[in-house]
């Protein structure tokens, strides 16, 4: 029956750990293929902290008892507040200099901005 | 064991060809805000890779000082000097003829070093082994990095935190302006009007920053046993109030924060320093010998460690407060003379 557990316990962490390591990569892609600053702010802020979650539950499956756990969950916490602030602070910032979101109509005022954005990223 | 190693060095390839590839765009880049954010990349890459090497106190210092408050004190100075580097117009044949050669001759060196990890290196043979076989018996402290800072080189400590000391001092004596009170008032609903758009930010840092400063005193009462210490935990109580400053403005954590306070502070932690190194001189031992400090030698390591660890963690922890403090007092100065509201705008995309 232990057994048992142990093996669905390792199922579940790696299902937590491959879900996490999949949000993550396309985190990346969505950087590396959306048109302008504010999709990519999405792709990112939005995937990376549910994938950090994600690994770190898995993380926390790997080794259930003990000390790990909790410094585990309190860096969830940690990230669950600082990511999203974060992405809100940057989305906001360059929302008040002036970069506007990439519609069809502005599209001929943004190829400049655009440009200038992925080197502030890197 | 075999697949272990492969992955360890695959780890290593990967990080230490990022490191190479930052380098050379921080290099090709103008922009200098973009080069900033690309130094703190590369000192968040280079702490992960001293953790892949087990170096973790390393590891710490770096994530901490290379990847966190140098980038905060860089992009201060980015908001005086301007973002963009300016364009050479000659060729800078002879510095590239320099740098190569000089790169060449390191490279060359490197051959007659030993393997890393090499069982037979030098680094291995000489003081390394009494370290770890004896430290344990001779100072008791679990972690040996800081048994080796703290006790076996207390003296070069002390000259860093000696370094660090000096560099405050220099930042007070370049930079420091007197400020006129009457101005105060004008800068206070400059502040309030900018800092009303960041709201969210200023709540979660309100919640943040306690924790930062608990785990600050965690790191610096705990390095005796884990990766820690006066340094790492002097740049991240720092930290805490730079990020206060940079959400409610200079001149509310002026009202916070005593200026002569914070100078007086690293002051003392120097001094602190030196005067247990003192003590156990008039004790009868040598510079910073603990064990004469109790009548215990083990117990006299523990209280020498850690006095000097609280000695450091004052000083690094004012200093970088005194050199945040005084760039951005520059900027504030400039704003006075300058154009106000331009200067604004630019200080908000710094932030």
């Amino acid at each position: 029956m232990i057994f048992d557990l142990d093996i669905i316990r390792e199922l579940i962490s790696a299902l937590f750990l491959f879900m996490g390591s999949f949000l993550c990569i396309s985190g990346g892609v969505g950087i590396l293929r959306f048109p302008d600053f504010y999709t990519r702010m999405h792709a990112v802020g939005v995937t990376d902290t549910l994938a950090a979650a994600m690994i770190l539950i898995g993380l926390m499956l790997q080794n259930p008892d003990g000390l790990v756990v909790i410094k585990l969950s309190l860096i969830l916490l940690m990230t669950l507040f600082i990511n999203p602030t974060a992405s809100h602070a940057l989305a906001k910032a360059a929302f008040h200099n002036g970069l506007m979101p990439l519609i069809e109509k502005n599209k001929k005022n943004n190829s400049l901005p655009d440009k200038k954005q992925e080197s502030e990223k890197g | 064991m075999k697949r272990g190693e492969l992955i360890e060095s695959l780890i290593n390839i990967v990080l230490l060809s990022l490191l190479v590839g930052i380098a050379i765009a921080i290099v090709c880049m103008k922009d200098l805000f973009a080069v900033v954010m690309l130094a703190g990349i590369y000192g968040l890459i280079s702490a992960s890779f001293f953790v892949v090497m087990d170096a973790v106190d390393v590891a710490f210092t770096e994530a901490s000082v290379g990847a966190g408050i140098s980038t905060l004190l860089m992009l201060v100075v980015i908001t005086m000097t301007g973002r963009t580097e300016h364009p050479t117009r000659h060729k800078p044949l002879l510095a590239i003829f320099v740098v190569v050669v000089t790169g060449g001759l390191l490279i060359y060196g490197t051959f007659d070093m030993p393997y890393l990890g090499a069982i037979d290196a030098p680094i291995h043979t000489h003081v390394a082994p009494r370290y770890i076989n004896e430290s344990m018996q001779e100072v008791g402290v679990p972690n040996i990095v800081t048994a080796v800072l703290a006790s076996y080189r207390a003296f070069d400590t002390f000259g860093e935190v000696v370094v660090i000391f000096t560099a405050g001092i220099g930042v007070l004596a370049l930079l420091s302006v007197v400020r006129r009170r009457d101005e105060d008032s004008v800068i206070d609903s400059i502040n309030d009007s900018m800092h009303e758009q960041h709201l969210i930010l200023r709540i979660v840092s309100k919640m943040m920053i306690p924790f930062i400063m608990l785990f600050a005193l965690y790191v610096q009462f705990h390095g005796d046993y884990g990766p820690g210490g006066g340094f790492q935990a002097g740049v991240i109580f720092a930290s805490a109030i730079i990020l206060y400053v940079l959400l409610f403005g200079l001149s509310t954590a002026r009202k916070v924060i005593n200026q002569t306070l914070i100078q007086l502070i690293a002051a003392f932690g120097v001094l602190f320093y030196g005067c247990v190194g003192l003590v156990s001189l008039l004790n009868g031992g040598n510079f910073f010998d603990y064990n004469v400090l109790s009548s215990d030698p083990i117990a006299g390591q523990h209280l020498g460690i850690l006095l000097i660890e609280w000695g450091v963690g004052c000083t690094v922890a004012s200093v970088m407060i005194i050199i945040f403090f005084n760039f951005a007092g520059r900027k504030e100065f400039q704003q006075r003379n300058g154009n106000l509201i331009d200067n604004i705008s630019k200080k908000n995309k710094g932030i």
